[in-house]
């Protein structure tokens, strides 16, 4: 494992940034920039929960609850206030961070089982919550009336090429933070964590502390992703917020593989495009999809950059 | 929320009755589901995600049969044998060959296949609700009690639900597979050392599930209208039952399947809206004082 964020993540960052910035430049295609807005917010998303399931070793079974958060509290912040756009997105994402800090006290004391458990219990509480205060959420119809679009930096949302370049930028910056985390010494630390939990209290790190940190920051990450899922849909839905979101990330996580960085980013691209091809093929998705993914974990029995990293042992990545 | 409502039903005898029944209609049947879901975690330890298929599949097999042969006997049969069957292979095709790889490995298995199921119902059956409609020897006035509405065919359905209930506690604690599925479920390289096959024992047990799972939703079928999809809500309520009572233990997914029921019935009364945030309210309540379930062991 190399150390800190270092020139070759910024350089791989930046090249990824700027062949999709340009991307419009060559050719439009409304199709492909609503599959890019689509992915930035779910690789956040898996790759934030990825934080949690590959490197803490914590499956959680609720991350959609932060997705969710996010997404409502900045849409009801765009939609009730003047904030700027970022001040908004800001505000959402400390009040997901908040809320996971909360819901992680309670939770991460847990065992693993009983962990997945209890963590897909509170966000079913949440969407609950969700479902019967109409009167703030819109109950079941979601909050509708769209999210007032400002301009910031020049960036003007309604536009969707704005919207694209926006939603690319936030996403790549997302995860070279997320990187930065992964490989910082805390990053090392909850790998020794998740690999021998007994040798790490030993060597005096407070277990609680350390997951604590995790769940917080991955679900502050995936209150980014919601903010972006919101700005996609102009709204939020208590879709977002419900359990089969959260297995998509989960979904998303074991298809790209846990042990790699961009495992889940390649997970969401799969599923995603998956999804957008055989919806245009066929109305039977699920069964497509379902042979598809029984032929990935039966065929490769793990992500498939794992199983890439495993039968090329000489890359790193 | 609306307890002047719920404390007017405690206090009429009629309505107490009533949403008894309707609770215990739920908390059968959801007994029925979760005591294969725990039976399957309690030995393989596999938590099976598609569970809630089986228990659809079950429906719709019988109401093919019932169809085909107009006998309500014969269509809960092969409903609770076909998906024994399926139980079997499902077990023998996919799960088995991702024991000790990562656990979330049989969640995606299980998922492609609720995907798969799913979609493969719409095909022979269509996407539209079926009905099932009640058997004609049940399409009798209600009976009273207490001022209460019960009607016969829930009366029976709780009977067949508790008798098997009796079968399967006593099945496992006295008799002597009951004794192997146990000792399987503690320590199964050294039963197989002893010189049982576990492979088979291990088919049977997911065989047992499954078959459970078929035989409420066939069970079911008449009382609830069947669609697409309808796995998926009984598998996230099965799932809380077995977490409740303790993952493995049949005597807690009966009495938490029970408590669930009552939450259901009486709280749709009280708080009709946030009758799932009390279930999950319970749940976490539970998970924090008592991790292991109700009933479960310590591990």
């Amino acid at each position: 494992m190399r150390s800190r964020l270092g020139l070759r993540e910024l350089a791989i960052g930046a090249v990824a940034l700027i062949v999709v910035l340009a991307i419009p430049l060559f050719h439009r295609s409304p199709a492909f920039e609503d599959f890019v807005i689509r992915l930035s917010a779910m690789a956040l998303f898996a790759t934030s929960l990825n934080l949690l399931v590959g490197n803490t070793g914590m499956v959680s079974f609720g991350h959609g609850m932060f997705y969710g958060l996010g997404a409502y509290a900045f849409a009801l912040t765009m939609q009730m206030t003047d904030l700027s756009l970022p001040v908004a997105a800001m505000l959402a994402v400390l009040v997901t961070a908040f809320a996971a800090f909360c819901v992680g006290a309670i939770c991460v004391r847990l065992s693993t089982d009983y962990f997945a458990f209890i963590t897909l219990a509170v966000q079913m509480l949440f969407y609950s919550v969700i479902i019967s205060w109409q009167s703030l959420t819109g109950g079941d119809q979601g909050l509708r009336g769209g999210i007032p679009r400002r301009e910031i930096f020049g960036f003007e949302l309604a536009s969707q090429l704005h919207m694209y370049q926006f939603c690319a930028i936030v996403a790549v910056l997302g995860l070279l933070a997320l990187r930065h985390i992964s490989a910082s010494p805390f990053g090392q630390t909850l790998r020794m964590i998740r690999d021998n939990e007994n040798r790490a209290s030993f060597l005096g790190i407070v277990l609680w502390r350390a997951r604590l940190l995790a769940f917080t920051i991955a679900g502050a990450f995936a209150g980014l992703g919601g903010v972006l899922a919101a700005l996609f849909v102009s709204g939020a839905y208590p879709e977002l917020a419900d359990w089969p979101n959260s297995g998509q990330a989960i979904f998303a996580v074991m298809l790209g593989g846990i042990n790699s960085f961009l495992g889940p980013v390649l997970g969401a691209m799969i599923l995603l495009a998956l999804n957008d091809v055989v919806t245009r093929i066929t109305e039977y998705q699920g069964l497509v999809l379902g042979i598809v993914i029984l032929a990935f974990a039966l065929g490769l029995r793990r992500g498939v950059l794992d199983f890439l990293r495993l039968a090329w042992p000489g890359r790193s990545r | 929320m609306d307890l002047s409502a719920l404390g007017a039903c405690l206090t009429t005898p009629a309505c107490v009755v009533t949403q008894t029944t309707s609770g215990l209609i739920v908390g059968m049947l959801l007994f029925l589901v979760a005591a294969g879901l725990t039976l399957i975690f309690g030995v393989l330890k596999v938590v099976n995600f598609a569970h809630g298929t089986f228990y659809m599949l079950g429906g719709y097999v019988a109401y093919s049969t019932l169809g085909a042969t107009e006998s309500y006997t014969l269509a809960v049969l092969s409903g609770a044998l076909a998906m024994a069957l399926f139980g079997v292979l499902f077990e023998r095709a996919l799960i088995s060959r991702v024991y000790g790889s990562n656990v979330l490995m049989q969640l995606l298995i299980c998922y492609a296949v609720v995907l798969i199921f799913d979609d493969l119902v719409k095909i022979v059956w269509g996407p539209e609700f079926h009905a099932m409609g009640m058997p004609a020897a049940f399409q009798v006035p209600p009976l009273f009690i207490a001022g209460g509405v019960v009607p016969p065919f829930y009366a029976v359905l709780i009977g067949i639900a508790a008798l098997i209930a009796i079968v399967l506690g006593l099945g496992l604690s006295m008799t002597r597979f009951g004794k192997t599925v146990r000792a399987a479920a503690i320590n199964p390289q050294m039963v197989s050392a002893l010189g049982v096959n576990t492979t088979l024992l291990f088919a049977i047990v997911f065989a047992i599930g499954g078959g459970l799972a078929g035989l409420a939703g066939a069970l079911a079928a008449p009382v609830r209208s069947l669609s697409p999809g309808m796995g998926f809500s009984i598998l996230i309520e099965s799932f809380i039952v077995t977490v409740i009572g303790g993952m493995g233990s049949i005597a807690g997914a009966l009495v938490s399947a029970l408590l669930i029921g009552m939450v259901r019935g009486f709280g749709t009364i009280g708080f009709p809206k946030f009758t799932d945030g009390l279930i999950y309210i319970l749940m976490i309540a539970i998970l924090l004082l008592r991790p292991q379930g109700l009933f479960g062991r310590r591990a």
